[in-house]
């Protein structure tokens, strides 16, 4: 269940993900997890802490125990900056001290209302062309993305460590850590 | 009067750490007032070392974990006050606002200046448009301060492995770590050409040391905290601090202003993470907050020296990259294991280029030997679409990426200034740092200058492609040919807006850092550098703030 997007929302989002980052050897960007990551952060305030830093210090993935499930709790004014920034500022006056500011919860259902259903009829290249057609969206989600990726899967994306294992890179390695000769070594 | 402490120092960053461990040890009781969140100390039992930070790229790199929040509390920034009031809001030179303050985020290299960056007037001579003077301490009196420093912090380097280095009385309190891969590489093709790279003087664990572990190289080290207290500052000058049971510290206290009374400081008034004000008394105040907040605290607690907020300098960084036709694993290892100091002497060939273009020398700075490790920021380096796969796979931009970073020498200018914006404010309402500032024909000489020998560097390293860029960007006549990361400059190594020297019509402090129109204020960050050397600041204000402190503790 979704903690943001409508199910139709969520299915133009995974064809456009699926775009961004095509399949190859490697599943593609939504069977990465991209979608779930970028719900987790639309839908970040729908969960106890919000979904905004995981904790620390480890993962568990190399020892230790995990910790990186805990999310941080936020302060009054952290929690009002990342509202603003998630939800927009909604004509609320302590959210518009610096200007109103358009959230990226309207920016994704403004954006995908504009590929609309329509987008998961297109074949393949007609969709990378409506991509390019709607550059300042098309970029704004390739960031999140690439977060989705490769970011630490406790944020909802890199499924299964998917994002790191086809590049065989570890992640978060502590409290391993690598050896000197790692470090030195070719 | 009446005080609830001797001291109030606000800040708790390696300045303002350090201060704290010189006071408690006199005697005095001491609060800090920390703007930011606290993870580097267990307020109830600070002698343990409770673990908190994370190997995780999205919270520090994009989410702005270690704060500032760049909408809650933003700063602003033009190139001069021709370009209106401003033309950035948000992020600029965003050094952590957290317990620990940069010494948290940073890799921790620690170099000491030289004994002519504290005399760079007299020395080297002045420069049309730059305000350069002289420091009102030398080398020679700051060298047990450095040792000590170091010792304090606990610095892993190598003595007599810089040919250019200034004179220390003892070795570094530990060996080198180990080189990283890439690091070996460019230092070999610099040593053939007749550069100088050295292990660099890092204060990160390279044994067990004050009770904190060896550093094990987990590659998640600038910009991040330390998951396993492996970096030694500044945890290791507040944690003492603290056991002493003399000081307080205070997370999410923000200082809005000093209170000042016929040219003396009775206290601070702050607020609390609900939005509460507050107010402490206090008989001496140590500023530590860093050369943007300092001046803006100065600013809003009403003081009136016009240096207060003048010559603003960052380092002028002059990055060349090489992608190499092997991988370099720069994710592996502690960020920056090699620099070198060659581009700061100022030489023949560094005086030719500099007579072109009317100068009478120019200077650089130090190298960094450096290799990306963040595959987030590497994969929005890249196109989307199939390519996004091949690029993330062959990573030119990472995993077989080279880089040398300079931290040029940057001129302090009267019209480079910090202020207060007249219209934006932060979350509590208090107007915000304003940085106005232009690069001097300096800096872009000795860009230039020193940038066409790192590339040829970094060819004789055996990079196929070589891409070279600047922060800030250069603009005019004399823009290069580099391409532009930002218009803002992106160096944390911020300094010079609240210049200390011997007289009053020319300095913001007296040579000991006290205000000269309030001295029962004390600064004891980098605002107080006559000039910036090409050197990170950080060991060197650790080193003034033991010597201002103990002096003003008495």
């Amino acid at each position: 269940m979704p903690a943001f997007l409508t199910p139709l929302q969520y299915s133009i989002l995974e064809a456009v993900c699926a775009r961004l980052v095509p399949a190859d050897g490697a599943p593609d960007g939504a069977e990465m997890g991209a979608v779930d990551y970028i719900d987790t952060l639309l839908g970040a305030f729908t969960f106890t802490p919000p979904r905004i830093w995981a904790g620390g210090p480890f993962s568990g993935r190399f020892g230790g125990e995990s910790s990186f499930s805990d999310f941080e709790e936020l302060s009054p004014a952290e929690e009002l900056a990342w509202r603003t920034r998630i939800e927009g500022s909604l004509g609320i006056p302590e959210r518009e001290r610096l200007g109103p500011v358009i959230g990226l919860q309207e920016t994704y259902t403004r954006g995908l209302a504009e590929l609309g259903e329509k987008f998961l009829a297109l074949d393949p290249a007609a969709q990378d062309d409506r991509l390019r057609k709607a550059g300042d969206f098309t970029r704004r989600v390739y960031g999140h993305v690439c977060e989705g990726l490769y970011g630490a899967p406790e944020y909802g994306g890199n499924r299964g460590l998917a994002g790191w294992h086809y590049l065989n890179y570890e992640g978060d390695v502590q409290p391993r850590g690598y050896t000197d000769s790692e470090v030195s070594g070719e | 009067m009446s005080r609830d402490f001797d001291a109030i120092i606000i800040g708790s960053g390696p300045a303002g750490s350090t201060a704290a461990e010189v006071l408690t040890a006199a005697g005095l009781s001491v609060l800090i007032l920390e703007r930011g969140r606290n993870h580097l100390i267990d307020l109830d039992n600070p002698a343990a070392l409770p673990q908190r930070f994370s190997n995780d790229e999205l919270k520090y790199m994009t989410r702005h974990f270690l704060g500032p929040d760049p909408w809650a509390e933003p700063r602003t920034f033009r190139t001069s006050i021709t370009d209106g009031d401003r033309q950035v809001v948000g992020e600029v030179n965003n050094l952590p606002a957290t317990v620990g303050g940069g010494g948290v985020h940073a890799d921790g290299k620690l170099p000491r200046f030289r004994e002519d960056d504290f005399l760079v007037e007299s020395e080297l001579g002045p420069v049309e448009g730059a305000s350069i003077a002289d420091w009102p301490v030398t080398y020679d009196e700051m060298e047990p301060y450095y040792a000590e420093a170091e010792r304090l912090v606990g610095v892993a380097g190598l003595a007599g492995a810089n040919p250019f280095a200034a004179w220390r009385s003892g070795e570094y309190p530990m060996p080198p770590g180990p080189a990283m891969y890439g690091a070996l590489v460019t230092s070999a093709a610099a040593q053939k050409l007749g550069y100088h790279p050295y292990p660099a003087p890092t204060g990160v664990n390279s044994i067990e040391y004050d009770g904190r572990p060896a550093c094990n190289n987990c590659g998640f080290c600038a910009y991040f905290g330390c998951p396993i207290h492996a970096k030694g500052d500044p945890v290791a000058p507040l944690r003492r601090a603290l056991v002493t049971g003399r000081a307080q510290l205070r997370p999410q206290s923000h200082a809005s202003s000093i209170l000042i009374r016929n040219g003396k400081a009775t206290g601070v008034e702050w607020i609390d993470a609900q939005g509460e004000r507050h107010i402490e008394r206090a008989e001496r105040i140590v500023v530590a907050c860093g050369a943007m907040e300092t001046p803006r605290l100065l600013l809003l607690s009403g003081l009136t020296n016009t240096q207060i907020g003048r010559n603003v300098m960052f380092h002028m960084q002059t990055f060349v990259f090489g992608i190499m036709p092997f991988r370099v694993h720069g994710h592996i290892g502690r960020s920056v294991t090699h620099v070198h100091d060659d581009h700061i002497v100022v030489d023949d060939e560094a005086r030719a280029a500099a007579a072109e273009a009317d100068l009478p020398w120019i200077k650089g700075g130090l190298v960094e030997h450096c290799s990306p490790s963040h595959v987030i920021a590497e994969a929005k380096q890249y196109p989307w679409g199939p390519q996004h796969k091949i690029m993330m796979r062959e990573s030119p931009m990472r995993d077989r990426l080279l880089g040398f970073c300079m931290q040029g020498d940057d001129l302090p200018q009267v019209t480079n200034t910090v202020d207060l914006d007249p219209a934006v404010t932060d979350i509590w309402g208090l107007p915000v740092a304003r940085t106005t500032y232009q690069l001097h024909t300096h800096e872009l000489i000795a860009s230039r200058h020193h940038g066409a020998k790192l590339a040829k560097i970094m060819k004789a390293a055996g990079a196929e492609r070589i891409m070279t860029a600047t922060s800030p960007k250069t603009t005019g006549d004399l823009a290069t040919s580099h391409a532009e990361i930002s218009q803002v400059p992106i160096s944390r190594h911020v300094a010079g807006t609240a210049r200390f020297g011997t007289d009053p019509s020319s300095s913001a402090c007296d040579p000991w850092g006290r205000l000269w129109e309030a001295p029962n204020i004390m600064i004891a960050d980098s605002s107080v550098f006559p000039t910036g050397s090409g050197y990170g600041p950080t060991l060197t204000l650790v080193a003034l703030s033991l010597r201002n402190s103990r002096a003003f503790a008495t």
